[in-house]
């Protein structure tokens, strides 16, 4: 399974939803389009993880990035993700504490503009 | 088996381990922690070998006996002389580096590479990964690279 990419705008903020395999083959796509999505003044992010299927460290190394990015603009970046698979690379490596990770697209926008 | 050190090929290398693991009954349970695990091992000895040996391959080894499914990902990026100090070291543990420590990649990335340090995540986080999946973690440093031998718990060979 490849990587599919697709991104739309929901209440303001950028969602981009991300099915298939995110490695060291496919991740640099996925770390295009986010720095593609900051360069045009997209600041608050949403990825959608729920079809992805595997993710590794090279993976999350672009979702860090992500997140470093629009942070530089006090942007945000959260993950909606249910799949205990990939949830555990999350939790072995911390980033649990790093990322804002929900149940669903809708509930990541409404925890992200309640902050506001 | 032994593969051209292309990112390409590291879905392929992790699915044939997967399917091996199976087949020498390791339990369903355990095989997204095999294909994690010989996927991150696989993607470090790539990487490797892409910024220090592109021309040789990365040899990989399943073996089942014993009760255990053994995986062994070795590199030849040392074979290179700027990647010799940057591996991690005998003496410490396992040799699964902390968060932060060196692993083969210094110098300028190669085209495609991702670059750690942009991401701002430590360049061993890859090992540390592999060591919290694995059942069992050895990495050895040795003259050409670096060893990663894992093991999990099998059963009857199922073929």
């Amino acid at each position: 399974m490849d990587l599919k990419l697709d991104h739309h705008t929901k209440d303001g903020i950028e969602v981009v939803d991300v099915e298939g395999e995110i490695d060291v083959y496919t991740a640099p796509r996925l770390r295009e389009l986010l720095i593609e999505l900051v360069n045009n003044g997209h600041y608050q992010l949403v990825v959608n993880m729920e079809k992805v299927e595997f993710l590794d460290s090279t993976g999350l190394g672009v979702l860090v990035g992500g997140l470093k990015r629009v942070r530089a603009h006090d942007g945000s970046l959260d993950l909606v993700c249910t799949q205990e698979r990939i949830l555990k690379i999350f939790r072995i490596t911390g980033l649990t504490k790093v990322f804002g990770i929900h149940d669903t697209v809708d509930e990541a926008i409404t925890a992200r503009k309640s902050e506001k | 088996m032994s593969f051209t050190p292309l990112p390409v090929h590291v879905r392929t290398a992790r699915l044939v381990a997967t399917a091996v693991a199976r087949r020498s009954g390791v339990q369903e349970a355990l095989l997204d922690e095999v294909r994690l695990a010989v996927g991150e091992a696989c993607s470090r000895a790539v990487e490797a070998h892409r910024a220090h040996c592109p021309a040789e391959p990365v040899r990989i080894e399943l073996t089942g006996a014993d009760g255990r499914f053994e995986v062994v990902v070795i590199d030849a990026a040392a074979r290179d002389d700027d990647c010799q100090g940057t591996v991690p070291g005998p003496g410490s543990g396992n040799g699964v580096p902390e968060p932060g420590t060196g692993l083969p990649g210094g110098g300028p990335p190669a085209e495609g590479r991702l670059d750690h340090q942009e991401a701002l995540l430590p360049q061993g986080l890859g090992l540390a990964v592999i060591a919290g999946l694995a059942d069992d973690v050895k990495i050895i440093r040795t003259a050409d690279g670096l060893s990663i031998r894992m093991s999990w718990p099998s059963g009857e060979y199922a073929g």
